[in-house]
């Protein structure tokens, strides 16, 4: 940018104050719903859904944690997270590994590249019913025969939380964090490694010393990646959680019924875990950057 | 970026000094890019194979193969009919001009397309432009994109349900306008209705047009527009004759992205049309909670052939392989 020198640069032309405009507006329009319900969740006890407010409370965020008011939250709240907590983890690993394979050259790499790229286009609801049906037929099919050796009950599915729910919430973060590792190894100068070979180094060391602190910062974004597209998913879970309800599905069937403010407080609730991840993330992201700096330097 | 990506991500990168080496020294250098033995990339990649074979390959050809089954009111049946098919389709011949459910459905889920398209690209068309080409330092740059970024990683759900107090009966835009004195009774049409799911999406859904413009963007070399400043085109000019022709690949991938969330989405027209507003993925859930799987399934199906073909046609405006 600091080799642009022309004249016209100097002032800004009109274009940019209306288009400056236009983007303050764009932030409004973002962020502006979410702030009105942050607003509204501290409604007194005596308040409603509208403005305005009937003073200042933390009555409704009493009522929803305390378990006395219409929702029971805790134990979805709790299911969240650990699926999220879990999805995060998988997501990083698969996705290094895969993004190391890519690196090299195997059989079925563009297959692989194109399956990851329409897991991510098809409808959510088709990919949610097919997770649904094949478990039930494979259900159907293998049950007799790991019931006979006791590994499992002779009835009931084995949809759920850690199997088809983890599958489902899997197709959906995997892609974004497979186009990061594209991105982040398209990036990456492959001297360093050669250098790190040339000393000397096992296949081990070379990951572990060189490529894995250059690709630290980037690995961080794809966990706030694979924790907030499974913590807020709801389209992928709605056939595949099988009886347990994660946080988002128990919130949407929320809209319809509950008429207080308690869904507010819930809303902010979830949204200040969310707004912890993101800049706790992108905290981490910028020491590990930052450090990264000065030690080049140093 | 698709075939490009794996390339390049196969061999070692284009340096200086590689090209002063003969072509075949440099292919035989390639092949020896690589320490590793073959079989660790195919172990590598196992983990993520695994995941998308389990659940979504599999499932999809699940999804396929229950579509031709039977299913009675307790339970579903192996067989290959094509019932469920015409059950989808049915009327749809007869009753022309008039439209059948599935044909009138996705009438109704295409207007949303159409609108949510139009407003989305223009929208993140602005606000790609301005952080591209009016924002000057990187740091800039990089913070105001975030804090475009961020809502994505917040709860769908509640920025849905935010809106609530703003466009209710006695939302915040109802009372002022009243208290103004532009409107004598509140508008009803502001929630629950088609402006509150076109906006709705809108909403949640420009930063998938803004990532892709705005990344097509940043690759433009700014001494291109200086050069069409120069040989005195307008900004007009500059902006259909050199921008926007260098970004149409990151304006089709956004539109895909768009265009099939939007195609598929049931949640969104669900919950902001107060459940009365008819769309495919509404049908489906209906009939997984009547345990009808096999028509559920034909009409997934259904669904997927229309979302395939749509992006078929775009990717037939742009060869995005050629033009990455």
């Amino acid at each position: 940018m600091a080799t642009r020198p022309m004249p016209r640069e100097e002032r800004r032309p009109r274009s940019f104050y209306a288009l400056a405009a236009f983007f303050a507006l764009f932030v409004v329009f973002l962020y502006g719903p979410v702030v009105t319900i942050l607003a509204l969740s501290f409604q007194g006890p005596s308040g409603g859904l509208t403005f305005p407010m009937n003073g200042v409370s933390l009555y409704w965020f009493e009522r929803l944690w305390g378990g006395g008011g219409t929702v029971d939250i805790g134990s979805a709240f709790r299911r969240s997270l650990a699926l999220g907590l879990t999805v995060m983890v998988l997501t990083v690993v698969i996705s290094v590994l895969a993004g190391l394979a890519f690196r090299k050259r195997f059989h079925g790499a563009s297959a692989l590249f194109y399956i990851a790229v329409a897991s991510l286009i098809v409808p959510s609801i088709v990919v949610s019913l097919g997770i649904a049906l094949e478990f039930r037929i494979l259900d159907e099919i293998l049950r007799p025969y790991l019931s006979a050796l006791g590994l499992v009950s002779e009835r009931g599915n084995s949809l759920g939380l850690f199997t088809s729910g983890l599958g489902a919430h899997l197709s959906w973060t995997l892609p974004f964090g497979l186009l990061i590792m594209f991105a982040v190894f398209n990036r990456l100068d492959k001297s360093y490694e050669e250098a790190a070979r040339d000393l000397g180094a096992t296949n081990w060391q070379s990951f572990r010393h060189v490529v894995l602190p250059m690709i630290a910062p980037f690995l961080i974004g794809i966990a706030l990646f694979g924790f907030t597209l499974s913590f807020d998913e709801i389209a992928r879970s709605s056939q595949a959680m099988g009886a347990t309800n994660t946080l988002p599905l128990e919130l949407a069937a929320l809209t319809t019924t509950v008429t207080t403010p308690e869904i507010y407080a819930l809303g902010t609730s979830v949204t200040a875990v969310s707004f912890t991840v993101i800049f706790g993330t992108l905290a981490a992201f910028l020491s590990l950057q930052r450090r990264r700096r000065r030690r080049a330097k140093g | 970026m698709t075939r490009s990506a794996i390339t390049h991500g196969t061999g070692a990168p284009e340096t200086s000094g590689a090209a002063a080496i003969s072509p075949k020294a440099r292919k035989r250098r390639k092949a020896r890019a690589s320490w590793t033995p073959a079989w660790v990339a195919y172990l590598q990649a196992a983990p993520m194979a695994l995941v998308f074979l389990l659940f979504f390959v599999l499932p999809l050809a699940a999804t396929f193969v229950v579509s031709f089954w039977n299913y009675t009111e307790y339970s579903i049946v192996p067989a290959f009919v094509t019932t469920n098919y015409s059950d989808v389709f049915y009327g749809c011949a007869a009753s022309l001009p008039s439209l059948c459910t599935t044909f009138a459905t996705y009438l109704s889920t295409l207007k949303f397309v159409a609108i949510v398209w139009v407003a989305t690209l223009l929208i993140g068309f602005a606000v790609a432009y301005f952080l591209c080409f009016h924002v000057r330092t990187l740091p800039m740059q990089i913070a105001l994109f975030m804090v475009c970024t961020i809502p994505f990683w917040t709860s769908n759900v509640i920025r849905m349900i935010s809106w609530i107090p703003l466009l209710g009966r006695n939302g915040l835009v109802n009372e002022t306008l009243q208290s103004v004195g532009l409107i004598d009774a509140p508008l009803e049409w502001l929630l629950y209705s088609d402006f509150a799911v076109a906006l709705a999406l809108i909403h949640l859904y420009t930063l998938f047009m803004v990532v892709p413009i705005f990344n097509s963007m940043m690759r433009i070399d700014k001494a291109l527009v200086e050069a069409a400043y120069d040989a005195g085109a307008s900004g007009w000019q500059t902006l259909t004759n050199v921008v926007i022709p260098l970004v149409k690949p990151g304006i089709v991938i956004g539109s895909i992205f768009v265009v099939t969330i939007v195609t598929g989405d049931y949640l969104t027209i669900g919950i902001m049309g107060g459940q009365q507003i008819a769309s495919v993925g509404k049908i489906i859930q209906t009939q997984i909670n009547f345990l009808q799987f096999p028509i559920a399934a034909a009409n997934a199906i259904v669904l997927l052939a229309v979302v395939l073909l749509t992006i078929w046609g775009m990717l037939r405006l742009v060869d995005i392989r050629k033009e990455l």
